[in-house]
């Protein structure tokens, strides 16, 4: 019989670990709670990082390794890191074939640009929606294997939990239909997340409003752990929005954008004086940092208020139509102005979790027979993500994910087959926890309250932590959570609620605001995305760890714990983007 | 200042589901500066409560990206099917009429099902076909940059249905597989390996409802929010499909 893998996401890792499951003769379950082509991982812009060396500079696999573990302030696993570099020219000839769009030179090959913490052009591109373009040769090549019988997708069906058979494996979920409301259990030799990042914990930010970590938070309630959750990415251009913020790509900087405000009446290239090796392609939070300090400390920003102005308007036209005109479309439609011509005004925004469910290089989780692989899982980025690299450990890791899912469906200490009243017992909890939830009738407005966790996080867990903040943060973050017992639904149809499934979801989003906010508080070092001005310094002794967390069911509150991890390839060294990285 | 008072008018066209009666109710939301539908749609969530004061369920509609790249929040607004995450207040009449783009069915208010247009991309074979996702120790042939400008141009298709709604060929009396899936077949015949699948493609769209159904009204191409050349493409594919009955009847 076949093996039956149930894949829960559909974006570039879940298709990619889909495509690997169907190829070695499995069947998958793939549920999305959109149509999988639409995706987060559309979002992506700039490219993908590959070592493809075609433009004279002697790139190299180790100089992508070394940038990534470097970028990332030494808190990956550099043999997963390894691995990544080592694939990634190959993903790209593959996706080439799939027939990718990629942006060509004059002579047919495939072009390469200039992103952030590399000094060797490294980024394969397909205009300035390159994310969008990967996805969907994805999209295709699963359409294909669907035809074939041997994907069934479960689209505008949300995960809602797994299911561990009485050995405590992992051999099932439980979902619910979108539309008709109806939830039920599905069993399976294993379970692949591929749900994506939490950035709506967040509120306004770069993702799109399906990336909520409530399927990461579920099983983290679950008893799944979770690695490096203090770690977000703050990307240093976006454009500040009251729904979201609109990411520009780091390809503007990399296309020879310049970042810049008005000192003394003249243009400030701060960028390209603090760090004259990297100049305006510091990685992304070096920059971020540098440009809340000129707006938040030097009151330097545009008029008073938190922008600095991202040029590209010195560059010809027509080259930036070719290179990046998706997002100059984006900018020119949602604000107005016309970037070719004057300069945009940015800010930077919460965008991408180097954290998530904890995994081993395999991409299992603690959890035997759950696997994790995407922007969900904390492997490959450390304390920073390396522009243009997400594409890639997304593809990446759904390569290795699905043989891994694979060979444990084959080989596995699976433990006993899920019974019926196993399933059906799952599927009532759900049920009752749903039905629940339709007759909450107080007071507060599930949108409203996800509003007031977002001004939250976004205040105090992003560019710069406060320890006091953080105490307070957590502590607002947990009436937030008492809060929502007096959630009142306007809505209690039994058809397409999509209310009744927010209020389940911001729970999730909850208690996964305090995991990000407990572990930033416990880190008292200052490490690639997590500065903290009380601890300026990285301090390797105490903290060259991955931290752990762990859900204490009594408390409803993370239990923080660090873990030695693989660092054995390149030893630790300052980081510094003033100089260049080497001699 | 005046601004801070300032409200938007809304009138949506709801459904409670797909078989319940379509019904109108107003609301009004505070103006801000680069407001937009959804923007606005987020706003009734919080407080769903109608212009006249009356309690009401929150609007449901789809959306993901926000960014007019996912194609999820395509609905009809003051009469034109477009993305609600790029209208922008500002742009628009008031009051700001909403409803589902009805070419589609229906599924609860503002939110359509369009399963049907993933399913006529099985029907062109809109693929690649490879042999696996495997290495084969071969690099992917060299394409001219001028062909791949243009199947870059078509491949930004987010599927969201405008080209359809917009078409007057696409309604329950016709089989007309509509303009983006046409265009999305060019799309592959254009690669040079999925070139040899270019008359499996074609063969799918000399059947009913395949590129003879396209009445040319042009709408599609007004229509598109990616300003994707349809017509151009249809044409193209129309002409292949002409080449090939021809081809294929003298080797009968």
């Amino acid at each position: 019989m076949k093996k039956k893998i149930i894949v829960v996401g559909g974006g570039l890792s879940g298709l990619m670990a889909t495509l690997k499951i169907c190829e070695a003769g499995g069947e998958v379950e793939l549920f999305s709670y959109c149509p999988v082509k639409r995706s987060h991982s559309l979002c992506a812009q700039g490219g993908m990082n590959a070592c493809m060396d075609t433009k004279g500079e002697n790139d190299s696999i180790y100089e992508h390794f070394d940038d990534t573990v470097y970028g990332g302030d030494f808190l990956a696993d550099q043999t997963a890191i390894k691995g990544m570099c080592d694939a990634a020219p190959k993903l790209i000839k593959m996706f080439d074939r799939m027939g990718v769009t990629f942006t060509r030179t004059p002579e047919g090959l495939l072009d390469l640009r200039n992103f952030g913490g590399q000094k060797n052009k490294r980024t394969l591109f397909s205009g300035s929606t390159t994310g969008q373009q990967l996805l969907y040769a994805l999209d295709e090549q699963v359409r294909a294997w669907e035809v074939k019988g041997a994907v069934k997708k479960y689209e505008f069906w949300e995960f809602i939990k797994i299911i561990k058979n009485k050995e405590q494996i992992c051999r099932g979920i439980v979902a619910q239909d979108m539309n008709s409301m109806e939830i039920r259990a599905f069993s399976a030799e294993t379970v692949i997340l591929a749900t994506g990042g939490p950035g709506m914990v967040f509120g306004r930010c770069t993702a799109s409003t399906i990336c909520n970590g409530s399927a990461v938070s579920a099983v983290y309630q679950q008893g799944a752990l979770i690695g490096n959750p203090e770690f977000i990415q703050i990307h240093p251009t976006a454009i500040p929005g009251s729904d979201k913020n609109r990411l520009m790509s780091e390809a503007c900087r990399g296309e020879g954008g310049r970042v810049w405000v008005y000192k003394d009446g003249k243009p400030w290239y701060f960028l390209e004086e603090m760090y004259p090796a990297y100049g305006n392609l510091v990685p992304r939070d070096v920059a971020s940092r540098a440009i809340y300090d000129v707006c938040m400390n030097q009151k330097l920003g545009i008029n008073g208020e938190n922008k600095v102005y991202l040029d590209l308007s010195h560059i010809p036209a027509d080259y930036l139509e070719r290179k990046l005109g998706g997002i100059l479309e984006i900018y020119t439609e949602f604000v107005g102005d016309d970037p070719r011509k004057v300069p945009m005004q940015i800010y930077p925004s919460v965008h991408y979790s180097m954290g998530g469910i904890w995994v081993d290089t395999k991409h299992n989780t603690n959890i035997p027979g759950l696997m994790a692989s995407g922007e969900c899982d904390y492997q490959y980025h450390g304390a920073n993500r390396l522009g243009a690299n997400s594409l890639l450990s997304a593809a990446y890791s759904g390569t290795v994910s699905g043989p891994e899912a694979m060979r444990w469906a084959k080989l596995g200490e699976k433990g006993s087959d899920l019974t019926d009243g196993e399933l059906a017992k799952a599927a009532k909890e759900c049920q009752d926890e749903y039905n629940a939830i339709l007759k909450m009738n107080g007071p507060e407005n599930a949108h409203q309250l996800h509003h007031e966790l977002g001004d939250l996080m976004n205040k105090y867990v992003t560019i710069e932590r406060v320890n006091k903040d953080l105490d307070y943060c957590f502590d607002e973050v947990k009436k937030i959570l008492k809060r929502w017992n007096n959630i009142g639904l306007t809505d209690t149809g039994t058809w397409a609620n999509q209310e009744a499934m927010f209020t389940r979801q911001l729970r999730n989003m909850i208690l996964y605001a305090l995991v990000v906010t407990k572990a930033a508080r416990m880190r008292d070092e200052s490490r690639g995305a997590h500065y903290k001005r009380e601890f300026p310094n990285r301090d390797d002794e105490r903290f060259m760890k991955i931290t752990v967390v762990e859900y204490d069911k009594a408390t409803e509150e993370p239990k923080i714990n660090y873990i030695e991890f693989d660092h054995s390839l390149v030893k630790p060294r300052a980081r510094n983007y003033a100089v260049a990285k080497k001699e | 200042m005046a601004e801070t008072n300032k409200k938007v008018h809304f009138i949506i066209e709801r459904q409670d589901g797909p078989n319940s009666s379509p019904y109108t109710e107003e609301f009004e939301v505070d103006y801000r500066p680069a407001l937009n539908v959804v923007a606005s749609l987020m706003e009734i969530q919080k407080n769903p409560v109608t212009k006249d004061g009356k309690k009401t369920t929150a609007v449901v509609w789809e959306c993901n990206c926000l960014e007019k790249v996912c194609g999820a929040c395509m609905m009809v607004i003051n009469g034109k099917a477009q993305q609600a995450c790029a209208a922008l207040i500002d742009h628009l009449e008031q009051p700001i009429r909403l409803s589902a783009a009805r070419t589609f069915p229906v599924v609860r208010d503002l939110m359509i099902d369009r399963s049907v247009m993933f399913e006529s991309l099985k029907r062109v074979h809109g693929w690649v076909e490879v042999d696996g996702t495997w290495e084969v120790h071969n690099d992917a042939p060299r394409q001219n940059p001028k062909t791949a400008t243009t199947a870059y141009e078509i491949s930004r298709c987010m599927t969201c249905g405008c080209c359809l709604h917009a078409c007057p060929n696409v309604n329950s009396g016709s089989e007309f597989i509509g303009p983006s899936a046409v265009a999305q077949a060019h799309l592959f015949n254009l690669h040079p390996i999925g070139e040899y699948q270019k008359d499996e493609r074609l063969e799918a769209l000399m059947e009913p409802g395949g590129v003879t159904s396209c009445g040319n009204s042009q709408n599609c191409k007004e229509a598109c929010p990616k300003e994707i050349k349809l017509t151009d493409y249809i044409a193209k594919i129309n002409r292949e499909v002409n080449k090939k009955a021809l081809r294929d009847l003298f080797n009968k």
